[in-house]
């Protein structure tokens, strides 16, 4: 396998994905739609119009809506991860990826590929969502945006690993209301997205171990520290290592030939 | 008689007034302290022991000397800002709270809460001139910068009292809403600016007619309206904008100057009272009381770039070159 062979099918699912992107515009819409609801009805209805105490990256008092907005942007990558991972169930059987397994080109390379993709459909969400954002006043520094980038991508990548890993054990798209009920809520609301952690431990304190222990939060902690441009090195490290074991694992239990084996799918 | 050692002192002074960074004096009214902000590094770089509840500061017109209101101690005390030391306590009557130096850096009118009286104190000879009979409970004070005008503000009498500094006679009052807690001249003199704490406005009257010109009323979305009590009121040497200090609703509103709309409310923190433009006006200091830290607004971008925390319930703000 030369590496123009495996560069043209790397291009080839990036360009699908972004084909599958173009014709959904409903869900480009809903991607968007879900967090500005948060960051409009949800924390407007929070009343912190008084601000919310100092906490590090911040260097001063913010409203509720500057806290949410790094969560939010990681909420769009948790949906989007899930949502185009959990199309491999369905993708694998009748999609391209079906044809794609079958060629000569590695497992490993084609699952990284498709995650590479799915990362960069979801930037550009991300992206318009903060620029929504920017006009309902939530305007973290310019340069922010830039150093955002790379935190976004590694975090992209995580969730689409998981949401890779997943698919590999689910057998039907059906599923993905499970997913939803007990991967995508929990993950979100055990986190640091919508409240500090200090404020989680005010009131319970295995609550906040919970939340200390799921990934999503150091996830949404190094968006936010890079977002005012700081590096949180705790966070990198957990968010890092995370995708690199739910990669590997991904990787490994990805059996296209499962679903084929274990006959007619039993609901 | 020898001169080479006035000599050498005043070169010693211009130097290191030349390489001193410009500070920041903000009293803690409950710690009995005063922090020294240096104003490059943001940092609090000394804590002044001073005499209790200190809350009103001014600096000297030649900027050597600090006057403190210390509330409970009943006196003005001076802090020599080269050594950091209290050299003097003045007269003041009883609890003193705010009080303004006149134009000719002598005259100090110390407003004393408890007695209905306007103290004025004789910084040279440190002996009281007179004292002026006002409205009950004596607030916010400011002088013209013309020097004729010395106001006072009574905060259950609700009024300005105009003191002709001439006679030291109280010659005129005007009414404004609710509890005035504190008044500022516009740079020109022409106008003058008070704010109501529990009307919840801000009046501004012109100085010639002692007549009002506005009252400006605040409005934050998703903050009950009761927690909006103006206090401190600082304006522009620019003339663009004046910033109010809107306490428990943790907001400073921008005003423009000439239009007299509020453009911004700007969130800072927990009930902010006082105000202090640094020495090269980029920056607009604010004492947050309730949550202990001095909050630095950017002029320009009328943003709010730091909160830095200070003593406990810091309440005024001076600063220095």
């Amino acid at each position: 396998m030369s590496a123009i062979q495996y560069l043209f099918a790397f291009n080839g699912v990036v360009k699908r994905e972004f084909w599958r992107f173009i014709q959904q515009r409903s869900r480009f819409l809903s991607a968007l739609v879900r967090p500005l609801l948060w960051l409009v009805v949800f924390a407007s209805g929070f009343r912190a119009a008084l601000g919310v105490a100092i906490i590090p990256p911040y260097e001063t008092y913010i409203t509720y809506e500057t806290y949410i907005a790094p969560g939010l942007c990681c909420m769009i990558l948790l949906f989007n991860g899930m949502q185009s991972s959990l199309s491999m169930v369905y993708d694998r059987e009748m999609g391209s990826m079906k044809v794609l397994l079958m060629s000569p080109i590695p497992r490993g390379w084609l699952l990284v590929s498709k995650l590479l993709a799915i990362a960069l459909i979801s930037l550009l969400q991300v992206y318009a969502f903060l620029a929504i954002a920017w006009l309902a006043g939530v305007e973290p520094p310019v340069i922010g945006l830039l150093t955002a980038l790379p935190a976004l991508v590694l975090v992209a990548l995580l969730l689409g690993s998981i949401g890779l890993f997943l698919s590999a054990r689910i057998r039907q798209l059906e599923n993905f209301a499970g997913v939803m009920n007990f991967v995508i809520f929990p993950m979100f609301f055990l986190s640091s997205a919508l409240y500090p952690l200090w404020k989680m431990r005010e009131s319970s304190e295995w609550l906040y171990w919970i939340c200390q222990y799921n990934p999503f939060t150091h996830a949404v902690e190094l968006v936010r520290f890079a977002l005012y441009q700081q590096l949180n090195i705790q966070a990198l490290a957990i968010t890092l290592g995370c995708t690199t074991l739910f990669t590997v694992l991904a990787i490994i239990s990805f059996n296209p030939e499962r679903s084929a084996r274990s006959g007619p799918p039993k609901g | 008689m020898n001169k080479k050692p006035l000599v050498a002192a005043l070169l010693l002074a211009t130097l290191s007034g030349a390489t001193q960074a410009a500070t920041a004096y903000i009293s803690n009214e409950k710690d009995n302290t005063l922090s020294v902000l240096d104003l490059d590094t943001w940092t609090v770089t000394d804590t002044i022991d001073v005499g209790e509840r200190p809350r009103g500061i001014e600096l000297s017109k030649d900027k050597t000397k600090l006057y403190i209101c210390a509330s409970d101690s009943d006196t003005v005390q001076v802090l020599d800002l080269a050594t950091h030391k209290i050299i003097a306590n003045l007269p003041s009557g009883e609890d003193p709270e705010q009080f303004a130096l006149a134009p000719d850096g002598r005259m100090l009118y110390i407003s004393n809460e408890d007695d209905a009286l306007v103290t004025v104190v004789d910084t040279e000879t440190h002996e009281v001139v007179a004292q002026i009979e006002v409205g009950v409970e004596p607030e916010g004070m400011a002088v013209s910068p013309d020097g004729r005008w010395a106001v006072n503000t009574t905060e259950t009498t609700n009024m300005l009292h105009w003191i002709d500094t001439s006679t030291y006679e109280l010659v005129e009052n005007t009414l404004v809403d609710q509890r005035p807690r504190y008044v500022q001249f516009t740079p020109d003199g022409k106008q003058l600016w008070a704010s109501s704490e529990i009307g919840g406005t801000v009046t501004v009257v012109d100085v010639d007619s002692r007549a009002v010109i506005k009252n400006i009323t605040f409005e934050i979305k998703g903050i009950h309206p009761d927690k909006v009590q103006p206090v401190g009121v600082k304006l522009s040497a620019d003339g663009r904008y004046a910033f109010v200090a809107l306490g428990p609703a943790n907001h400073v509103a921008v005003i423009d100057a000439k239009t007299f709309e509020v453009l911004e409310y700007l969130l800072v923190g927990r009930r902010v009272w006082q105000m202090a433009f640094t020495p090269d006006n980029k920056y607009l200091l604010t004492t947050n009381g309730v949550s202990g830290d001095v909050s630095v607004i950017d002029v320009d971008d009328l943003k709010v770039i730091k909160s830095v925390k200070v003593g406990r319930y810091p309440w005024g703000v001076v600063t220095v070159n």
